[in-house]
């Protein structure tokens, strides 16, 4: 690990001075994925701004019938909220299917959606990655890529965001509230916040340097079955490689985010108004641009099939 | 399949890519990237924390994990490390009651904090009840999991208690159970390579069903 220097900041606007106004500074929060890319040296921040102090650890009502999640709330905290397992469940389920009970205890609804791809060939530092090292090349499209992406992609990366609870969120239409260092704050739709990778594969969200995530806004609850289904190669403590998260209405209709397939939760208008007509109707607009790999073409078939699953809970 | 990526280390290989290295990175910046700085010197910073009911103060490196700070600092050995990234659960203590991987955990991260390492759980005189469970059902084998399986286990039956879901808790709205399908998925993210996991889940369902 590079050595850096640390400090504690004591509110969100100090925290985001602190980053914006020290090249190569970072926040970190619960630190799970942060000190992990450290210890690799994928990750090398020069100065650590420490978040822990600065309140942002409750979940309240809001205004609007919703709930605001501060971004400090731990996943554990988040998942066994009460309002959150009887109006949103869809959520607890998505975090509950993620990582483990130690990593979900110290990691935070704000770091989660940072969380960085799970790409084999951006942790092998022996490999060029475009997403690690700009203009390096990606081994990963002739490599190595049953787990990694088949929509969304580009030329540059092929990688996959790989959490669980930000394809809840994107069912849930959240909202992502930040500060910055000047005190401004900003609302970011779920579904803008996270970028495809274009050529530029190392910028993966719409936060400018020193942006911090505050909380995250949930609009009132949307009633209905709320369901996520994970398939992954143990069936417990293991990423995504293909998830889908929905909340289905008694009428049939409702919405569906996929995980493990794109650089974003991936969830489409024209797919999801074909719920009524079934998985296959669902999966083939949702999956009409996709560019698999012959190793991860099985994805597409296995994201359809999932959905079946999600849909026949639905209707018993 | 494609084949594997050659990956034949020349002296004349390393030089090219480092021109080559060089080459990419003004590209880089170009587009508008910003070079990271060098990293500063060596930092120290003072920490106090609650180990195991003791105060301690330490002056640490800030990239000195929770972990190492037990280990090397404390001699508190009864924690181990395993794979040092948060995979398998060897390195699990508790910190203001809640499990971590301390592995993953800045020591500088926690001062004021109360951590309770397997050292501050039991004693071989005075055992704690899932110390005595683990004896009592074979959870172990090499034993090297085994301080962050008792840790992780005690934290389990607290996180039922206090009712937290997990993965395979089929009724959200109802009090959680402490069944063996339960324990064996929170308990996922600690590996035992001995392979002790169905009776290190029976020590915690008896201790559950005792408490």
């Amino acid at each position: 690990m590079r050595s850096f220097t640390y400090e504690r900041a004591k509110t969100p606007q100090q925290a985001a001075a602190a980053v914006a106004g020290t090249p190569g500074g970072k926040f970190i929060a619960g630190g799970t994925n942060l000190l992990d890319l450290m210890k690799l040296e994928i990750e090398t921040p020069v100065h650590l701004v420490d978040v822990q102090d600065v309140g942002l650890d409750r979940i309240e009502p809001t205004e609007a019938g919703g709930l605001r999640i501060g971004a400090l709330v731990s996943n554990t905290a988040l998942s066994a909220d009460a309002r959150v397992m009887r109006d949103y469940a869809v959520l607890t389920r998505a975090i509950q299917a993620g990582a483990s009970g130690q990593l979900r205890n110290k990691a935070t609804t704000g770091g989660n959606l940072l969380q960085r791809t799970r790409c084999p060939y951006f942790y092998d530092t022996n490999m060029p990655c475009n997403k690690r090292d700009p203009g390096a090349g990606c081994a990963a499209k002739d490599g190595y890529s049953r787990q990694l992406g088949v929509i969304g992609i580009s030329e540059s990366c092929i990688a996959t965001y790989p959490g669980d609870m930000a394809v809840a969120l994107r069912v849930l239409d959240a909202v992502v509230e930040t500060i910055d260092a000047d005190g401004e704050t900003r609302s970011i739709p779920i579904a803008d916040f996270h970028s495809l990778w274009g050529d530029t594969p190392h910028i993966e969200n719409v936060l400018a340097d020193g942006e911090m995530i505050t909380a995250v806004t949930l609009p009132r609850p949307l009633g209905g079955k709320h369901i996520y289904h994970k398939v992954r190669d143990r069936r417990s403590y293991a990423f995504a490689l293909v998830s889908v998260a929905a909340v289905i209405q008694p009428d049939g209709t409702g919405r569906v985010a996929f995980g493990g397939m794109a650089p974003k939760p991936w969830r489409v208008a024209a797919a999801e108004a074909a719920l009524p007509q079934g998985a296959a109707a669902v999966a083939a607009r949702a999956f009409a641009d996709a560019q698999p790999t012959d190793h991860n073409r099985y994805k597409i078939s296995l994201a359809e099939r999932t959905l079946a699953g999600v849909l026949a809970e639905a209707r018993s | 399949m494609a084949g594997p990526i050659s990956l034949k280390v020349t002296r004349r290989g390393i030089l090219a890519g480092g021109a080559m290295s060089a080459a990419v990175s003004q590209v880089a910046l170009a587009k508008g990237q910003v070079e990271t700085p060098s990293a500063p010197p060596p930092a120290h910073q003072k920490v106090r924390l609650t180990v195991n009911g003791r105060d301690r103060e330490l002056d640490v490196d800030t990239r000195v994990t929770l972990l190492d700070a037990l280990r090397e600092h404390m001699k508190l050995t009864g924690t181990k490390k395993g794979c040092d990234h948060g995979q398998c659960g060897a390195c699990t203590v508790m910190v203001n009651g809640e499990r971590i991987n301390s592995c993953l955990s800045l020591a500088v991260m926690h001062d004021g904090d109360e951590v309770t390492t397997i050292e501050g759980l039991g004693t071989p005189e005075n055992l704690h009840p899932m110390q005595d469970a683990f004896i009592e059902y074979d959870g172990y084998q090499c034993g090297y999991c085994t301080p962050g399986q008792i840790c992780s286990a005690v934290a389990v039956l607290e996180e039922i208690k206090q009712g937290v879901p997990s993965h395979v808790t089929q009724d959200l709205s109802s009090k959680m159970q402490p069944t063996n399908l339960e324990m064996r998925e929170r308990m996922s993210g600690n590996i035992c390579r001995c392979g002790a996991y169905s009776n290190i889940a029976e020590a915690m369902a008896k201790l559950a069903v005792e408490s």
